[in-house]
This record gives structure tokens, sequence and C-alpha cells, in this order.
């Protein structure tokens, strides 16, 4: 395990080339028992295990990762960090995670390269800005930042964008969250991972999880491919498989699995100064630092866990961006990939107890997981070690359709995602 | 993905809609709690494997059909 990083021990390298730097963390054999195992080394159940060893002081726990660490979702996204929500519930939560961003290179001591470069979303119709001054508002009134713009002020942030006469969508205004941005994606599951393992847990990767073991209607363990493993609490968190983890366990659960893609550019020199995203059609873009245009839209609409896309979904997805930016035409594709998103009722995820005892979820994170990642681990953590939901995840129980606790964002019921 | 539409033949996916598990049996009109008709709107399987869904060819005859797909490759098996 390597020391802490500091200023000291980047010149300590400088001056000594050959000292390796040791790796970031211990990947660990599994022992026989824990007092908590976390299924699911990506964002999530890293951040969980963090959080369960620094504000709980439970470091007897383990994480276990199927394949590598950041091999899932959390290597997959498109690293867009926000808060810009609207219904009670995701705006607190989804503010808890950005103050969470805000500090994480500091408190993980690792580089988590948080760019808070803002995210301006645009109104395509005088009827959409005025939803988005409403949003705004309802965001100021709860503390977070907001501003909105108009067509002019768009013009000199965004000069790149299609304004001609012939523009297919006209662009009315904006609003801007300055404090939005990106991550550095990969940084944030190696980062949690390294943190988590320096207070005491075991990362365990190439480790599958192929069953719980249960008494008496409790979880008392796991069946692992690395042999049978005795806990006290199990908590899942491997959105994209939820379903399938959570059957072992006998649940069935509101959740369809979906493929969302992701597309970047070769790379050109820096352009696009912000994350961008457009209100014709779901549509989000920023640059990365490498200089590749970054973005996404829809899932392909059919559930698969095939981690590839499909055609079809990629041609709309180049539309928008040619149709929002002209010169993206001139650009060559790079990469495309796609990932595996739990698609809940209401587009909102699960923090949650299940039926089970002492097993806990954590899922159902349809597009927005990567953004949630930090403000998920500390609010699943409290869930675990309290055996309760804190004031910030209660409204994402497993039960909230049989009590009509929908949290539908868009308030337009359950399915959206289906239209 | 090419979809067999029962009426006009192997099309692309993008002409279909997809309309989900068609294995979860529907509580008469008028019967059932309101347990049965959560567990039957909101909940699945949502197995990775074989699977049998609904789909409806929208930008054609408009017809909608079952199809046996597999969700772990996407391999179309024929229509149940």
């Amino acid at each position: 395990m390597s020391n802490r990083y500091s200023a000291f021990a980047v010149a300590r390298h400088a001056l000594q080339p050959d000292l390796p730097w040791p790796r970031a963390w211990t990947s660990a054999e599994p022992k026989k028992s824990y007092d908590a195992v976390i299924v699911g080394g990506g964002g999530h159940g890293l951040a969980t295990a963090y959080y369960l060893a620094k504000n709980h002081g439970l470091t007897n726990v383990a994480v276990l990762e199927r394949s590598w660490i950041g091999s899932g979702n959390v290597g997959r996204n498109t690293t867009i960090i926000r808060s810009n929500y609207q219904i009670d519930g995701n705006t607190q939560f989804f503010e808890h995670s950005l103050k969470l961003w805000e500090g994480l290179s500091h408190d993980l001591n690792f580089n988590c390269m948080v760019s808070h470069r803002g995210q301006i979303v645009l109104a395509v119709s005088l009827v959409q800005l005025d939803t988005l001054a409403r949003k705004g508002n309802i965001m100021r009134l709860n503390g977070i930042d907001a501003e909105l713009l108009d067509r002019g002020e768009v013009m000199k942030l965004l000069p790149y964008l299609d304004y001609s006469n012939d523009a297919r969508w006209k662009i009315y205004g904006a609003l801007l969250q300055r404090r939005a941005g990106t991550a550095r994606h990969d940084a944030v599951a190696w980062g949690y991972a390294r943190a988590a393992g320096r207070l005491g847990a075991d990362i365990i990767e190439n480790c599958e999880v192929t069953g719980f073991v249960m008494e008496n209607g409790k979880a008392t363990g796991v069946e692992t491919s690395r042999g049978t493993i005795n806990t006290g609490k199990v908590a899942i968190a491997v959105a994209g498989h939820t379903s399938h983890v959570a059957a072992m366990a006998g649940l069935r659960l509101p959740v369809e699995s979906h493929v969302l893609q992701a597309f970047v550019t070769e790379p050109v020199k820096p352009m696009v100064d912000h994350v961008v995203s457009w209100g014709a059609e779901l549509f989000y873009l920023s640059q990365s630092d490498k200089g590749g245009l970054v973005f996404g839209g829809h899932i392909d609409g059919f559930n698969t866990y095939t981690q590839r896309g499909q055609f079809p979904k990629m041609q709309s997805v180049v539309e928008c961006a040619v149709s929002l930016m002209p010169f993206v035409s001139r650009l060559r594709l790079l990469r495309h990939w796609g990932g595996i998103m739990d698609m809940t009722p209401d587009g909102s995820p699960f923090i949650c107890k299940t039926p089970v005892r002492n097993l806990y979820l954590n899922g159902g994170w349809c597009y927005q997981g990567f953004k949630a990642a930090p403000a998920s681990g500390w609010t699943f953590a409290h869930t675990i070690a309290n055996d309760d939901e804190h004031d910030l995840n209660r409204c994402f129980s497993l039960d909230r359709f049989e009590k009509g606790g929908e949290m539908d964002e868009y308030g337009l019921g359950n399915w959206t995602y289906k239209q | 993905m090419r979809i067999p539409c029962p009426h006009c033949g192997e099309r692309d996916y993008s002409e279909f809609r997809y309309g989900s598990d068609a294995t979860k049996p529907r509580p008469a009109h008028g019967e059932g709690d309101l347990k049965s008709w959560h567990d039957y709107y909101f909940l699945f399987d949502n197995p990775k494997g074989p699977h049998t869904e609904y789909w409806q060819h929208v930008l054609g005859c408009r017809r909608w059909f079952k199809l046996a797909r597999n969700t772990a490759t996407n391999e179309i098996g024929a229509a149940p």
C-alpha cells in the first residue's frame, strides 16, 4: 500500500526516477467472514465502502467485484456532475452529491480532476425557457446556484452553435449551473478504492457472487466464485445487473435493463468550455481534457444486457450533435460504447432496505448514476450501518410505487423512457 | 438488430416499438387487489437470457406480436 500522495512525494519521485510508484490500492484475498459485504466494485460500491469506514467506523468490509475495479458503468459514462433537479428528494440528494464532489479530491487524497466548468441547458422554445426558469427558481430556493441566460448571453458563451435562420431548432435561452461540470470517471473508482482500502476495507477483484446464504429469511452470507463468505450485512450495488443479482435473493424488482450509448470524436483543440445539454432531444456534450467531444443521448429502447448499441440510435444522437453544432459534421467518431442501465418506472433510483433482512439495495440509477456516486455511497453507508434510511434517501425506497411515492422528475408519470 | 414482423417480414429494429415482457399474466378486469396490479404493472423478471416480449411494427403494418429474444446476446428466436 502506498503512502499519502503529496507535493513532497512527487518531488521525491522526480529526483529518483527509478523509484516506482507503488500500486494505488491492494487487491485483497477474500477472508472467511466480514461485518459487511458489498456486491459490486463500481463507483457506488466503492464509495459505500469508503463512507462505511469514514463515517461509521465499519472497516471489516469487503467489496466483491466480478471483474476489475472500474470495468463497469463507472468507466462507461459521460462523466457529468450537476444538481439541477426540481422535485423534493432529488434536489437535496443531488446537491449533497455535488457538495461531496467539490471536496472529493482532497477528501480521498486522489486527484479526481473535478472540473466545475458549468452546465448549460439550452431551451428551444419559449415554453421550454419558462420551465427552465421555474427549475432555476426551485434550485435557488434550495440554495443551489442557477442562472437564466437569454439568447444573447448564450451566443457569447457558446459562439459555435447554429444561430442561423436555417437552424432546425432556434435557441431562446438557457439555464446555467456554474458549479456543475465533469470529473475523471476512472479516478473516482481508483480514488474510492484506494481511500477505502487505506481505511481497512478489502477490495476483492475477480470474485463473482453466485448466490446468497439465507437463514430464516435473513441474509447471512454470499456464495462466490472464490468460496462462501459469511457476513452480517449484504449490500447490492451492481446497477445494470440489479435484477439479475437480486433474483438470487428471491426478489423481483421494478427494473428493466437497457443499453445507453456514449460517443467520443477524434481530439480537437479546446473549444467547448462547458457541458452543453439540449432541450430538443435528450442530448449532452462536453469536451474531454484530451480534446475529444464526449456525448450521449437516449437509451436504445429495449431491454438488453449486451453492452453494444444499435446503429439507428447512434445515427439519431449524431444528428442531434450536428443539428446543434454544425462543425461536428467534420469530425470523425473515434469510439462508441454501451453501458447497461437499470431503468425504473419513475426514473429514480433505489437506496434502501429490502424485504430480506440484512440485505440492502442500491440500484435503479437510470442515466444518473455517475454524478450521484458520492451521495449514493454516503447515504447507502448510513442505511447499512444504522439499518435505517437517511432523510436524504428515504424517498428512494423499493415500495414507493405501492405507496404512491413516485419520484418522477419530469412530472409525466411512469415509464417516460418508453414513450 | 433485425426483427421479423409476422406480416411484413424482416425489418430494422428502428421501425418497431418495444412493448416489454409478454409473459406477465394480467389480472382480469375488476379482479385482483392493489398488490397484484402493482406486481403486474411494476415488477419484471428482467432475465439475462431468453425473453418473450411484445413489439409493435409502428412504422409498418402497426401489428403487435410476440418475439423470443435472448437479452444476453440479442439473438432472435422463433416467434412463440
